[in-house]
């Protein structure tokens, strides 16, 4: 139990927590409300901003919350006003964050070593700031959650009709969701990095969602079904000096197919028995 | 007395500078049971759009007077995979009276019950609406829309998924709704319309008013609303009232 000793692993077993946290709610309002290419579109079009950060010499995960905010706002003024198809709009952005990320990372004079680390993550390195952040984050969701759970899930389930009873409610709680959202891509990007991360945001939640239909009990599952993730990821990492976001998202389609292996199991044995 | 809801003078209404309706007016009053007949493409959902403040109207003017709007959507319109259970969904019809601050606590609750045990379904209230047959989520919809006791009721086909036993039981309590607010109903069966509403509105690009719900099928050709007669026996020349 050497490792334990370690503060790089206090710092990945600590961000695990909070990540868990925000996969919970996050990725179950994402999954439920379908708005995974979507947040895929966030997740990419964020990278314009890690380039600009870097070549303008700021913080690239500040430059990647610029980006990921305004292109989740863009996105849903978007929609709202029927100018681009929806999907087109998000494949747009997409291969647009990615190539403004590679034009201005090349821009810069020198070497950009943490390229790797922005699109693959590694959990083991995440450094103080990262999680002062993510702490942040997950204080920020699980006060806007506490304080308006129902009106959150009433808007998520069918916002044309809580627009046609409470329109600026509903636009704002819309709003806050689409920044949150953004800001827990970028905020998670350090851990797992841009290629992988959506499939951390989905699978939990896809996997709780096998095992029930209600939505807080699906943010508790997929919020344990992550951190289980998350530790098993950053085991297989450290054994096998792998990077820890790809460890995780395998652990993760692993967990899943076994998950929905032993439903359907459940299923058979229950109606045999029947 | 009847007080006037809205009042829809000369409304162009449509998407795109393109209008699909036009020279639209039309008076709710607090007592109305409007029943809306016309083809499909004929602008009755750009209608109902323009009542629920979704679309602004191109030109004309609307005056709402309505505090409260309970709405049925067409059933497909809903998520059913979404993970929400049944008495949630009929909560999330008092967002517009009980706000975004608020607790939803007993009395909320109980409102709620109340709804569902007048559509016959409170045994389902914890079920996620997944698990529901499209006649039971119709049932929980009609629920979403009257729990906050609106003044006006707009249902959207509410026939379509309902077996033949609940139409009865459906139509029975909107005329006692009818005795508290106003309806607006669209619907493609002229039958049952005839039977249970007080005046009809054919719309097909503009709207004509017909103030009783006897029509002819000369005046439905009239008012450019060619729909079909769907009746059992001899064709019929004139779509009466029930009698009992």
């Amino acid at each position: 139990m050497q490792i334990f000793h370690y503060q790089f692993i206090h710092n990945a077993l600590f961000a695990s927590v909070l990540l868990a946290v925000v996969v919970g709610f996050i990725g179950t309002y994402i999954v439920a409300r379908r708005l995974v290419f979507l947040s895929g579109g966030i997740t990419h079009a964020s990278f314009g901003g890690i380039g600009l950060g870097w070549y303008l010499g700021i913080s690239p995960i500040l430059g990647a919350a610029i980006f990921a905010v305004l292109s989740a706002l863009g996105f849903e003024a978007i929609t709202r006003r029927r100018t681009l198809r929806e999907d087109s709009a998000i494949g747009l952005l997409w291969a647009l964050g990615m190539a403004m990320g590679v034009f201005f990372v090349f821009l810069t004079p020198g070497y950009a070593p943490n390229l790797m680390s922005y699109l693959f993550g590694n959990i083991l390195t995440i450094s103080h700031t990262d999680i002062t952040l993510l702490l942040a984050l997950v204080v920020a969701v699980g006060l806007f959650f506490a304080l308006f759970y129902r009106p959150i899930l009433f808007v998520a389930f069918d916002s044309r009709y809580a627009m046609s009873q409470r329109p600026t409610g509903a636009m704002l709680i819309d709003y806050v969701l689409k920044i949150l959202v953004a800001l827990s891509i970028v905020f998670s990007i350090r851990a797992v990095g841009i290629i992988l991360l959506i499939s951390l945001l989905t699978a939990p939640a896809n996997i709780a969602n096998l095992l029930t239909r209600r939505f807080l009990p699906m943010v508790a599952i997929a919020a344990l079904t992550a951190l289980l993730a998350l530790l098993i990821g950053l085991a297989l990492s450290y054994g096998l000096n792998v990077p820890s976001g790809a460890a995780v998202v395998l652990v993760l389609v692993v967990l899943y197919v076994l998950t929905r292996v032993a439903v359907g199991m459940h299923r058979v044995a229950k109606c045999r028995k029947q | 007395m009847a007080t006037q809801l809205f009042s829809l003078t000369d409304v162009w209404g449509g998407y795109d500078g393109r209008a699909v309706l036009r020279e639209v007016s039309l008076h709710i009053n607090s007592d109305d049971f409007i029943g809306i007949i016309g083809p499909n493409g004929g602008g009755k959902t750009t209608l109902m759009r323009l009542l629920l403040g979704e679309i602004k109207p191109m030109a004309g003017q609307i005056e709402r007077n309505c505090p409260t709007i309970g709405y049925l959507p067409q059933a497909q319109q809903i998520d059913r995979e979404f993970p929400i259970t049944v008495l949630e969904v009929v909560l999330s019809g008092l967002l517009g009276q009980h706000g975004l601050w608020n607790r939803y606590g007993r009395e909320q609750r109980n409102r709620a019950m109340e709804c569902l045990s007048i559509a016959g379904i409170a045994h389902l209230y914890g079920r996620s609406i997944g698990e529901l047959s499209g006649g039971q989520l119709q049932r929980a919809l009609l629920c979403r829309a009257m729990v906050s006791d609106p003044a006006l009721l707009i249902l959207d086909e509410p026939n379509t998924y309902v077996d033949n036993k609940f139409e009865g039981e459906l139509y029975e309590l909107l005329r006692q709704l009818n005795q508290r607010m106003a309806i607006v109903m669209v619907s493609h069966d002229l039958g049952t319309i005839t039977t249970y509403v007080k005046t009809i509105a054919c719309v097909n690009g503009t709207l004509h008013y017909h103030p009783s719900n006897h029509i002819t099928a000369e005046q439905l050709h009239g008012y450019g609303c060619p729909i079909q007669l769907i009746t059992h026996g001899e064709v019929p020349h004139t779509v009466l009232q029930s009698h009992s």
